[in-house]
């Protein structure tokens, strides 16, 4: 097989980057394995308790980029309690004690302590991105170590991570011999920067790209930002209020007109809707729109700012747009391949906005419609169905009706045909999270049709084990499930243990799997990490196996048994 | 807590089986169960599900985006919800920002100081505070959460319990910050 040396095959597989192309080459044979974990720079890992960091650093030396998910997707939802795990410092430390050059960390759902982001920032000499999406167990202290130490660093990007602000001169902590930062995100910090500080940073940033802002950074600073950084990219705005008819708001069109580069724009975590217009120079060109924290933008001075909005290709937004919103989105971006609508109301009072005809009217509109989350009062089966002629290419559909088992309005029937119709329309469907009133046979479709599923979540549906057993059996690349409160018991779970071995992790919560069950999946399948998770008092450990288990997160792994789990994770 | 109306009880990470561990064939009837607040009440028939989005975990939307895009707790909404206070027995009304509270017991300081004088003066009164909703009724003020009060809220009235026929229950001005409290 081998008549080429080593290093051709080697400029050959630089060109392979996908991880799951990596992951297949180093299957093909022991010299292929070898040359690829040499040159390996990037390794993705799903689930931080599946592989151990020693292991991952004695496979792949030349590791120069590490991305890690930490807790599972329901932990999102306080459905996991918080000290769980998915702590990140064991894995800084055995990297900081090997001899791996990192140069770039993408976490995900882990806990980052203050200890880990400074080992972090005096560990890597050649440290560049630190990216954390939706973290926690960090303050501004951690930013400020990052900030310090990190001569070459060129992305610092928070998204949606509770930090514990300390009001801070982190921002400060970048020396004035950094010059190099292409991409620094602080929207989700809640307190004060030091503007000047931020000034002098933007200023010495000429590679600087992308920029969000927290909403403690007020209107003439941003003017002042734009000024220095017209190359912008991506922008985030804080704070987006004053008076249109003062000198600031005159600088800050000038500023604006002055950022042709921009192409996404998110923010606006204060706005004073009747100030606009200053915008609408720059909406021609956005392909990214989020406005998804900007309660205060609605009504017709959204509309208006859409329909400048030619291009776009993702959009992000509040259901306060509403069904007749959604229509000037369809007559407005006709590139449009990604929708996400989420709920202005917690309460869903009635007063949530968009139903089942928004969504026709943007899958009539919008022919590259791919992926969508969409929160809605309401869905009927005939929308769904031309929902699914419509857009025969969504690789994620996630609807999430407020009230979680409501019916068809119209024919009071479950939404199995509705969903049943997406599923077999949608050949490259890839995720799909439903919700509604739904039965078995739902599930029947799902196992049918959906080939390509890799993930599914499921919550309040299903009559019997039958509708597990059918995506058991019929998704054959299904790699995460995720089930709360669902009729699925023992015989479910039982059926096909082998299964979860080809799968990341299954979670049920709320379900009728019994202790017993659990315990007969973690006898047979040693591979497995059969966690429990049980805070309620009447559970003691030498309990009755027909006792019903409320949260079971099981996972596959390489190192066994965690051992950071804490007192109330049983480990069968 | 003078009130057990608030509900917020059921947000609280709920372990053990949704129903109390009787049979489930249906899930579907559980989840309007899980929802109820009284906990009384276990209907034969699918009940109608009032406080539906009370269940833990549902919607499914992350703690963050709940904290930022409904308005975070800190008080520093986009929006303002400024509403008249009327105080029988007050010389004036007054104004204030309810989006500069985080709940109950925040607002009955607030009222406490813009009534001050009224309220020690009036010793022996009882007290009994209610809203205007955006219908239009005149509404208790404390039985819904704090989030949904706000957006309901058209403005306040401290009335004279004497007035207050067919409210009901408060006893005295302490009862005031009873009932406002979360």
């Amino acid at each position: 097989m081998n008549y080429f040396p080593d290093e051709v095959l080697e400029h050959v597989f630089d060109f392979i980057t996908s991880h799951k192309d990596r992951n297949s080459v180093s299957l093909v044979c022991k010299s292929w394995y070898k040359i690829e974990r040499y040159s390996r720079q990037r390794v993705f890992i799903g689930n931080c308790y599946s592989i151990s960091p020693e292991r991952l650093i004695a496979r792949f030396p030349g590791l120069k980029s590490l991305t890690l998910k930490g807790k599972p997707h329901f932990a999102d939802f306080n459905l996991v309690p918080h000290d769980w795990g998915g702590f990140v410092y064991p894995w800084i430390k055995a990297l900081a004690k090997s001899r791996i050059g990192l140069e770039e960390l993408r976490l995900k759902r882990m806990v980052v302590s203050d200890e880990s982001l400074e080992l972090l920032s005096k560990s890597f000499v050649n440290f560049k991105s630190l990216v954390l999406v939706s973290c926690e167990g960090f303050t501004t202290d951690g930013l400020a170590a990052i900030a310090a130490n990190c001569r070459f660093i060129r992305e610092l990007d928070l998204q949606e991570n509770e930090v514990d602000d300390h009001r801070g001169h982190w921002l400060s902590c970048f020396p004035e011999s950094c010059t190099s930062l292409i991409s620094l995100n602080f929207a989700c910090l809640r307190g004060e920067v030091n503007l000047g500080a931020l000034e002098r940073l933007v200023s010495r940033s000429p590679n600087l790209k992308s920029l969000r802002l927290n909403r403690a950074v007020p209107l003439d600073t941003l003017q002042k930002l734009l000024m220095l950084a017209p190359q912008l990219v991506d922008l985030g705005i804080g704070s987006y209020v004053h008076d249109p008819f003062s000198e600031a708001y005159n600088k800050l069109k000038i500023a604006i007109q002055r950022c042709k580069s921009i192409r996404s724009l998110s923010g606006f975590l204060e706005v004073a809707p009747h100030c606009m217009s200053a915008i609408y120079p720059i909406c021609g060109n956005l392909t990214f729109l989020n406005l998804s924290y900007a309660p205060g933008l609605h009504g017709n001075k959204l509309m208006k700012l859409i329909q400048h909005c030619r291009k776009l290709q993702r959009l992000w937004i509040l259901d306060c747009i509403g069904d007749k919103g959604l229509g000037v989105v369809a007559l407005t971006c006709k590139e449009l391949q990604e929708l996400r609508v989420f709920p202005s109301d917690p309460f869903g009072a009635g007063n949530a906005a968009v139903t089942e005809e928004g969504l026709v009217l943007v899958s009539a509109g919008c022919p590259k419609l791919n992926s969508l989350l969409y929160f809605c009062q309401q869905m009927t089966n005939a929308a769904l169905i031309t929902v699914a002629k419509n857009c025969p290419n969504f690789i994620r559909f996630r609807l999430c009706i407020l009230d979680p088992i409501k019916p068809d309005p119209v024919t009071n029937q479950p939404l199995d045909e509705g969903f049943g119709a997406i599923v077999q329309s949608c050949k490259g469907l890839k995720r799909l999270s439903l919700s509604g009133l739904l039965t078995d046979q739902v599930f029947l479709y799902i196992g049918m049709y959906a080939e390509q599923l890799k993930m599914l979540s499921i919550a309040f549906a299903a009559n019997s084990d039958k509708g597990m057993l059918y995506v058991l059996n019929g998704c054959k690349k299904l790699r995460k499930l995720e089930i709360r409160d669902c009729p699925f018991g023992d015989a479910a779970l039982l059926e096909d243990v082998g299964k979860y071995e080809t799968m990341r992790s299954l979670w049920m919560s709320s379900c009728e799997v019994t202790l017993g069950g659990c315990k007969s999946v973690a006898e047979k399948m040693p591979s497995l990490n059969v966690e429990i998770i049980n805070e309620s008092e009447q559970m003691e450990f030498n309990l009755d196996d027909k006792q019903k288990v409320d949260k079971l997160y099981l996972y596959r792994t390489l190192v066994g048994h965690r051992k950071d789990a804490p007192e109330y994770v049983w480990i069968l | 807590m003078a009130k057990e109306g608030l509900g917020l009880e059921i947000t609280e990470l709920r372990l053990g089986l949704p129903g109390g561990g009787t049979e489930k064939n249906e899930k579907k009837r559980v989840f309007s169960e899980i929802s109820e607040e009284e906990e009384n009440e276990k209907s034969n028939g699918p009940p109608e599900l009032q406080s539906k989005s009370q269940v833990v975990g549902w919607p499914p939307v992350c703690s963050y985006r709940k904290k930022n895009s409904f308005g975070d707790k800190d008080g520093s909404k986009t929006s303002k919800f400024y509403v008249k206070v009327s105080m029988d027995g007050a010389p004036f009304l007054r104004k204030i920002d309810l989006a500069l509270h985080k709940g109950y017991s925040d607002l009955a300081k607030a009222l406490e100081k813009l009534f001050g004088e009224a309220l020690r003066d009036a010793e022996s009164c009882e007290f009994v505070p209610i809203y205007e909703d955006k219908d239009g009724d005149w509404m208790l003020a404390g039985d819904v959460p704090w989030e949904m009060f706000i957006e309901s809220c058209k403005r306040l009235r401290i009335m004279k319990k004497a007035d207050a026929k067919g409210f009901g229950v408060l006893q005295s001005r302490e009862a005031l910050d009873g009932t406002l409290k979360e």
